[in-house]
């Protein structure tokens, strides 16, 4: 395939009459003095007070941090598929050095992309495909999980906490094991309802089935969707929960204990600033509390103690001394699936398929 | 002084023309003034919006691409509409056609030979058909009114879709992600870069690209049979009467049954079509994000086209613009997605509000009822 | 099952239905009048947005009904000046309303996600809904009652008042209400804006009541479920009411079922229990389609145009 770069289109462009008739739109091809243009592409509306928001305020915080080094623009509310193969290969038209693609439903759209462009740099946020200008990145939101599962068991009364997910993909049966395990560290008895909404995004939905995990007996309850809403039947139902991406505390003043938040804004920087000094390698990275990617909100309306553990545990990630994916961990069937003394690796958390024992609830 | 409507002996053939394109002058002239008067930059929203995309060559593939399923669901709901029979379910038949291909493709994964696209397109074009039939049964044999029953028939085809996507035909080595597997090359439509054709045939140097796939080429293909069937054959002269005047279609033997089923057959056909030309095409599989609305706005670009295929075509593109305008405009500006929504509502809030001018002219009156001036053109009642 | 349990299960019922309800019966009332009006789900995310905006700044959940029901009215003035005046295409231009309502809320409640808000408290003395019957009958929000005395004012409008009659007549046959002097673009207007102000109140039960937050969409396509309602409920008011609890329980049973992890809950797929109330739609449609008692319900000049020189 022939692909005719803008240089080669400036030299033969005098030949081509229809061609120089047409009013070309272009931007200037990347020499050393400009910015680096970066372009971001987001699966639903910036200000949806969870996933997106993160990844724009990250997006901000990278700006700020690399001053006019970099440009950025960012093309939000971009359906999975055609949709975002078209706004992917604009940035790259657009002469873009580096583009982060933020949803998992994007990666074969940037994959076909990258094979057409590959002097840019691609980051494909919980992907897994390789090629030499696309490299994947994650967050170990399983980290942030067990600390809300330790502060769970130790409030919880019954016993029970519900768990609300979307669809069982990989990353939400992670939160849900690890909010299990880190609970079953404090109570033994703990158990974890899940319900699945089969929805990406429907609040009205996410708060009928708070409900219904309250109305069943949970008296804790956690969530991974992206609305607040849940987070406000809490409040009202008067059961402790804790608030997904960003601080939701302003959802639920009292019953709001603490909340994960995704901090994509050091690895935004970091790839920048590999791209500009031509440092950029297409490893796959996976950060986790210690590099700051994934952060608490301030535990708060708990008893002392239970913030100790709760900060016990950020600590522990921190130095390393924790890790609720060490064995033994048992499977629901009761079958041992990482023995005593053994982790689990990071290809098995971020493809995991099974739920731990003590989950009440299947894949579907 | 009073503006009054006076009815034409004749329906106005300059105002089904030159409507639309007032409506999408008007619809520019007021964007750029409400954008700008909230805030932004009006005028750079509207060039982003209708021209920029028009006036990058790399874009034109995401126009054509966007275009060419709306384009193949609206001329099939045009024929429909000629007849007054309201199929508004094609989002449903387009969810079903691609839903059957997409079987076929989930059987052949590990087959190959040149039968499977095919297959798969019949597949499509069968399953949309079905999809269509159940609101022209339940007219035929029930009088059902086929507007509501086809709209709920697009529901149960989505969920059908949601249960097939995250269930039984998820992709197995997807980590669980709502979506089938990726289509396998034989199961994928031939594509061209036409400006790498251009290159080669006539030494034209464009950059970027310009990948058309088959699907485009068949659709253009379609429309313009569609066109000749529509303006010649007997069955457009069918569906034109039956739509005029019921009466007359039935003394001259034409069965309103009949015109019915062939319309639901035909526009859930071209629908289907449509739906695996995304799967076997842009898509490349099935996830919950595919259905993407064509169906609903095919309606939109059906009248937006005067229910003329070559209209069809012209408005496909138009409102195409506009989504791949819309991208363009939140990149360079920062304009909020919303106001993509809110351009082509205007948009057809204009054309609709034109219609009556077709039939109708509209007279300046004195308080006394006099004729104080002569018709007002579509050039002034625009600006 | 224990009898609070089942209070529980009523209540959010109660929620997940009110909604579909208000919205439903402003587009049976229009559809009565004989006009098709597909732009619920726009309509009603005017009235959501304009509900959450009037609370977060004047702090009255009271003036953001009022402001919910103007707001759907509004937009539904657009839709009655097109299909009525200019006598433009109803299906053509309900789906242009719905993208206009979807856009517009969108646009306008940029500033208000990730705000939280305080809605109505219990209109009775809390002393009242202490115990489990007191909370069935008071626990709820005053919107909740605002819907029943509703269903039983519109009942009561189209069966028992001169009005009524005339509206039923006007979408039975335009041509002869029209030559007996009634004016059928006049009666179409208002069920127009009745049914645009009943659709914001639907959309303000979102804000107002079920999720005290903004969020684009925040309606979830309930609009076209209220329209599905309509047709489900055969253009009868009380039926509708029960129509409207059939499928607020349908969805809610679904979500208790799953949290109780019950054996049975897993028999039909998530996806087949929120496509049952279209399917239901479809068959009670055909069915009092086919039969000629009911099929009188359907406003026989439903989505058609009215032509008085026709």
């Amino acid at each position: 395939m022939i692909n005719l770069n803008r240089r080669r289109f400036v030299q033969t462009a005098a030949a081509s009459a229809i061609a120089a008739a047409l009013p070309l739109i272009h931007t200037r091809g990347a020499s050393a003095a400009d910015p680096l243009k970066i372009g971001f592409v987001y699966v639903g509306p910036v200000n949806d007070g969870g996933w997106n928001t993160a990844h724009e305020a990250a997006r901000q915080e990278m700006m700020k941090a690399l001053g006019d080094k970099v440009t950025s623009s960012y093309v939000e509310n971009v359906t999975e598929g055609p949709d975002s193969e078209r706004v992917i290969r604009d940035f790259a038209n657009q002469g873009c050095g580096l583009i982060f693609a933020t949803s998992f439903g994007y990666m074969d759209a940037l994959m076909k992309v990258a094979k057409d462009f590959p002097d840019i740099k691609f980051e494909m946020c919980t992907g897994f495909k390789k090629a030499p200008n696309v490299a994947n990145y994650n967050i170990r939101f399983h980290e942030g999980r067990s600390v809300i599962g330790t502060i769970a068991g130790h409030l919880s009364k019954s016993g029970i906490g519900g768990y609300l997910g979307t669809f069982p993909v990989p990353e939400v049966v992670s939160g849900i094991n690890s909010f299990q395990l880190a609970a079953q560290k404090v109570n033994p008895k703990f158990r974890t309802k899940v319900i699945w909404i089969n929805t990406w995004y429907d609040p009205a939905k996410e708060a009928d089935a708070a409900r219904a995990l309250i109305d069943q007996g949970c008296d804790v309850m956690t969530q991974h969707t992206d609305s607040p809403a849940a987070v406000q039947v809490c409040e009202k139902a008067g059961v402790p929960t804790f608030g997904q991406g960003s601080d939701q505390s302003q959802f639920a003043p009292t019953m709001c204990k603490t909340s994960t938040e995704d901090k994509w804004g050091p690895f935004y920087t970091n790839a920048a600033k590999d791209v500009l000094a031509g440092t950029w390698k297409n490893e796959d990275e996976y950060w986790g509390m210690k590099e700051g990617a994934i952060q608490m909100a301030p535990i708060k309306n708990v008893p002392d103690d239970v913030k100790a553990a709760g900060e016990a545990v950020i600590k522990g990630w921190m130095d390393g001394t924790y890790n609720c994916y060490a064995g033994p961990i048992k499977d629901q069937s009761g079958a041992i699936k990482v023995p005593e003394g053994q982790a689990m690796s990071d290809a098995d958390i971020l493809g995991l398929n099974w739920l731990v024992e003590g989950v009440d609830g299947k894949l579907s | 002084m009073k503006f009054r409507l006076e009815k034409r002996p004749e329906p106005s053939r300059l105002m089904l023309y030159a409507t639309p394109v007032g409506a999408v002058i008007l619809t520019m002239v007021v964007g750029a003034i409400i954008f700008s008067a909230i805030g932004y930059n009006g005028v750079g929203a509207v060039y982003q919006e209708f021209l920029a995309p028009v006036l990058t060559p790399y874009k034109w593939q995401d126009i054509a691409i966007k275009a060419s399923p709306l384009i193949l669901i609206g001329v099939g709901l045009a024929a429909g509409n000629r007849a007054a029979i309201w199929n508004i379910g094609a989002e449903g038949q387009y969810v079903v056609g691609a839903l059957a291909g997409a079987g076929i493709g989930l059987l052949t994964q590990n087959a190959t030979g040149p039968w499977i696209l095919p297959a798969m397109l019949l597949a499509g074009i069968i399953g949309g058909a079905v999809w269509g039939a159940i609101p022209a049964l339940l007219r035929t044999r029930f009088n059902v009114n086929e507007t509501l029953s086809s709209l709920m028939m697009t529901y149960v085809a989505i969920h059908l879709m949601n249960y097939l996507v995250a269930g039984p035909w998820k992709d197995p080595s997807g980590f669980s992600f709502p979506q089938t597997p990726l289509v396998t090359s034989d199961q994928t439509l031939p594509s061209w870069d036409i400006f790498q054709l251009l290159h080669q045939a006539f030494g034209l140097a464009i950059t970027g690209h310009f990948r058309l796939h088959l699907g485009v080429v068949l659709t253009l293909v379609i429309v313009l049979v569609m066109a000749v069937v529509m303006g010649r054959s007997v069955f457009g002269f069918q569906i034109r009467v039956v739509g005029a005047a019921p009466n007359a279609a039935r003394h001259g033997g034409f069965s309103q049954q009949q015109t019915i089923w062939l319309v639901f057959l035909l526009s859930g056909a071209l629908a289907g079509l449509a739906g695996i030309f995304e799967v076997t095409g842009p898509f490349g599989q099935m996830s919950l994000g595919f259905p993407q609305n064509y169906g609903f706005t095919a309606i939109i670009v059906a009248f937006l086209g005067r229910l003329n295929p070559i209209g069809v075509i012209i408005a496909g593109i138009v409102l195409a613009i506009t989504y791949v305008g819309g991208d363009m405009a939140q990149s360079a500006l920062q304009l909020p997605n919303a106001s993509k929504g809110i351009f082509q509502a205007m948009m057809l809030f204009f054309l609709l509000a034109s219609d009556i001018l077709i039939r109708y002219r509209v007279r300046l009156v004195t308080p006394a009822g006099g004729l104080a001036a002569e018709p007002v053109t579509p050039a002034k009642s625009a600006a | 099952m224990s009898i609070d349990y089942l209070i529980a299960v009523m209540i959010t019922v109660v929620g997940a239905s009110t909604p579909i309800l208000f919205a439903g019966l402003g587009e049976l009332v229009t559809e009565k009048s004989g006009v098709l009006n597909l732009g619920v789900e726009g309509m009603m995310l005017m009235g959501a947005i304009a509900a959450f905006a009037t609370v977060d700044q004047t702090g009255s959940p009271w003036l953001a009904v009022c402001t919910a029901a103007a707001a759907g009215a509004l937009v539904a003035l657009i839709f009655a000046v097109l299909t009525l005046s200019l006598s433009a295409n109803q299906v053509a231009t309900g789906l242009a309303l719905t993208i206009f309502g979807t856009g517009l809320s969108t646009l306008i409640g940029q500033g208000f996600t990730g705000r939280a808000i305080h809605t109505f408290d219990t209109i009775f003395p809390p002393a009242l809904a202490t115990n489990p019957i007191g909370r069935v009958l008071f626990g709820y929000s005053p919107l909740v009652y605002f819907s029943f005395i509703m269903v039983a004012l519109v009942a009561w409008f189209l069966r028992g008042t001169r009005a009524g009659l005339i509206l039923r007549a006007v979408g039975e046959n335009d041509l002869s209400a029209h030559s007996i002097g009634y004016s059928v673009v006049g009666v179409r207007y208002a069920a127009v804006l009745f049914g645009g102000a009943m659709a914001g109140i639907g959309g303000a039960t979102f804000p107002l009541v079920l999720t005290p937050l903004w969020a684009e969409g925040l309606t979830g396509g309930r609009g076209w479920i209220a329209i599905a309602l309509v047709v489900f409920a055969g253009w009868r008011p009380v039926w509708l009411l029960g129509g409207a609890y059939f499928f607020g329980l349908l969805t809610t049973f679904e979500l208790y079922a799953k949290a109780s992890g019950a054996s049975w809950s897993s028999v039909l797929p998530s996806e087949a229990w929120a496509a049952l109330p279209y399917i239901a739609t479809v068959v009670v449609l055909a069915a009092i389609s086919a039969s000629k008692r009911a099929g009188g319900n359907a406003p026989a000049c439903l989505g058609r145009p009215f032509i008085p020189s026709a």
